[in-house]
């Protein structure tokens, strides 16, 4: 008879092992419910995963894939001190919107005078201050009221969707747009685009900052107190309050962190790839982003390999529906697969199955 | 504006149908994690139910086969859950968040042929003689039979949870695990029990909005009804009856909205369809006063 076992201490092999796993089993899965929806299943499995980075078509994907993985990386590192911490912030989407409205609102402010040195850094201190204000709220909330800031966040998600639909048809509406919805083009605003550093990379701020914060992130959580503070909260929330660690500070510095980084994201968004405040603007990152932050095991490296690799998938979601007329949803249903194979595979990094005799009654 | 266009017979009457998905999803996470289990997967059941809800229904044209493939899709999704949690132990969040997405994205799957489908008629049923009651009789003896299905099943978990044996034991379970399992309590195959019943209730609730409220199948149309379902048991302090009340009292809030809207108030319509979800937080804030299960959200596996 099979038996579980828990193991002393999480296998270090199964944690790295883990995600790979996963990713080959959703694989496998995934092909075979495309095998169901009458398609190719190697074929499918191949435009997701391959032809982006390799195929014909490769040099047109792989800017494309940078620029989707930059905000992907942001917002998932933000969530992952939370989620190390047991603080469970899934309102990213509405942080990431919020920053967006602040960045562009800041952009739009001064719109036309041209001062590049001014009001870039100014766009990025908003819209991290955007998001930031959006995620204190769930965070106060809970400080003060003990209120459940999984539920808030993500009413707030809901909130903030309302509130990028009012900005783009009020307040940030191209007054020489023709009555059309949707703020003026960023991208035609020469001091506030955040174009490609090198033409044809993808390469833009938002990415620099990715790859910034997750030297950060790696150094704050790996060398420094304040990442030990974090996971030590988030294994024994007991032994955390004996050493000394203000649970109430943590909650609200893990959601102002996680609440910034989903807003720079937005607005290097909003002022670089999607170029303008509309009401499609945000295509759901901030909920992928908690996928990142799991499948790259709430690490930093983890974290930029696992956004890479949900890029990944986004583009060649794309190309399959072009060229093999996949349905868009079934990307979206192939990234909540990964997720659930994941915390199955999971299984053996805290246990053991141990074949047992079976007992006498 | 012209707030004499609100009929207040008709406001409450259409209260009732707009609590309805969100009571049905609420009374049965609420059976859930008075086991001891928090699953946040309730958007993503609610959504694939409303697909199945819409498949079925359409195809068959009986509306009620349809809220039976609702229900039967709400479980099967739920039933992941379950194996997840129960027996590869994983952390229930960080399931019901993956749930949700993959509801979302299975959802959109399974209905993408069916945009333009129209469900079968459900028509209303006029309770003899009660119906016939001034005033009363329109805003509560007058609905399609899936409202006093909601009723029954919040009167049912009532008298379930306060009065059988079997609610003693599934209380028991959500509020000591390990104690549970010391007297003899099966509490692995209670727990799989209470998510399946879950699920099955949060299915109903997603057909009923896309087989009565709205009636038609989009991408991702519950908006949050599923998240502020968990909200409302929050509110509700895990009881039955005040789970009734929060469910009418969003339900006001959203038909109080709309009717703003159609009244032509100064204020955008942005704002105001924003009211629900910002009532549901105020909500959480003044109002929740209960006591949670002792078990919520941990994991149990009986180690030797």
């Amino acid at each position: 008879m099979l038996t579980l076992e828990k193991r002393p201490q999480p296998s270090q092999a199964w944690t790295y092992l883990a995600p790979l796993v996963a990713v080959v089993v959703t694989m496998i899965v995934g092909g075979a419910v495309f095998a169901m929806l009458g398609k190719p299943p190697l074929e499918s499995i191949r435009t997701i995963f391959w032809d982006p980075l390799f195929g014909e078509f490769a040099a047109f994907d792989r800017p494309e894939l940078v620029k989707k993985a930059g905000p992907l990386v942001l917002i998932a590192l933000g969530l992952s001190f939370g989620f190390r911490a047991g603080i469970w912030n899934i309102g990213a989407e509405g942080q990431y919107i919020m920053g967006a409205i602040f960045g562009a609102g800041i952009a739009l402010a001064f719109y036309p005078m041209e001062a590049r040195w001014l009001i870039f850094p100014l766009m990025i201190i908003a819209g991290m201050v955007g998001g930031m204000l959006w995620a204190m709220i769930p965070g106060l909330l809970k400080v003060k009221f003990k209120t459940n800031e999984i539920l808030v966040s993500l009413m707030l998600v809901y909130v903030a969707d309302f509130m990028l639909d009012s900005m783009s048809l009020g307040l940030l509406r191209n007054p020489e747009g023709h009555g059309f919805p949707g703020s003026r083009n960023l991208q035609q605003y020469a001091s506030a685009y955040n174009g490609d550093l090198i033409a044809g990379t993808g390469l833009h701020w938002g990415v620099i900052a990715a790859l910034f914060a997750v030297v950060v992130s790696y150094i704050a959580l790996s060398r420094h107190i304040f990442g030990f503070n974090v996971r030590l909260a988030g294994q024994s929330p007991r032994a955390a309050a004996f050493s000394g660690v203000n649970a109430n500070r943590l909650v609200l510095v893990c959601m102002g962190i996680s609440g910034a980084l989903a807003g720079a994201a937005g607005m290097f968004e909003v002022a670089g790839p999607s170029g303008q405040i509309l009401s499609s603007f945000n295509v759901g990152y901030g909920f992928t982003a908690i996928i990142v932050a799991f499948l790259g095991r709430l690490h930093p490296i983890g974290i930029l390999l696992a956004g890479c690799l949900m890029a990944l998938t986004y583009i060649g979601g794309e190309t399959a529906q072009l060229t093999l007329g996949l349905p868009r949803s079934a990307v979206q249903l192939f990234q909540g697969m990964l997720l659930f194979f994941l915390l199955a595979v999971d299984l053996f990094t805290n246990f053991r199955i141990r074949l047992t005799a079976k007992e006498a009654a | 504006m012209d707030l004499s266009a609100i009929n207040p017979i008709l406001l409450l009457a259409s209260l009732m149908v707009a609590a309805t998905p969100i009571m049905l999803a609420a009374i049965g996470e609420l059976v859930v994690e008075r086991a001891g289990v928090l699953n946040l997967g309730v958007e993503g059941m609610m959504i694939t139910g409303a697909a199945c809800g819409m498949i079925f229904a359409y195809n068959t044209g009986n509306a009620w086969l349809g809220f039976a493939g609702a229900a039967a899709g709400g479980m099967a999704l739920s039933f992941l859950f379950a194996i997840l949690t129960q027996y590869f132990l994983s952390n229930q969040v960080a399931t019901g968040l993956a749930l949700t997405l993959f509801g979302l994205g299975l959802s959109a799957l399974l209905g993408q042929n069916y945009a333009e489908a129209r469900p079968p008629a459900f028509p209303k049923m006029d309770i003899p003689i009660l119906s016939d009651i001034p005033v009363l009789g329109p805003i509560a003896f007058n609905h399609d039979p899936m409202v006093y299905v909601g009723l029954i099943l919040v009167a049912g978990v009532w008298a379930f949870l306060k009065f059988s044996r079997a609610g003693l034991v599934l209380r028991a379970v959500g509020e000591n695990h390990e104690a549970a399992h010391a007297l003899g309590y099966h509490v692995i195959r209670i727990r799989i029990l209470a998510i399946l019943f879950g699920g099955a209730c949060a299915g109903l609730g997603g057909a009923y909005i896309s087989l009565v409220r709205v009636p038609q199948w989009t991408e991702g149309m519950t908006a949050g009804a599923g998240w502020i379902a968990l909200a409302i048991v929050v509110f509700a302090g895990w009881k039955p009856v005040r789970l009734l009340l929060g469910a009418y009292l969003f339900g006001g809030v959203t038909v109080l909205q709309l009717n703003l809207q159609a009244a032509g108030l100064a204020i955008p319509v942005e704002y105001l369809s924003m009211s629900p979800y910002i009532a549901t937080i105020l909500v959480l804030v003044i109002l929740s006063a209960g006591r949670a299960p002792g078990s919520l959200g941990k994991t149990f596996h009986a180690s030797r």
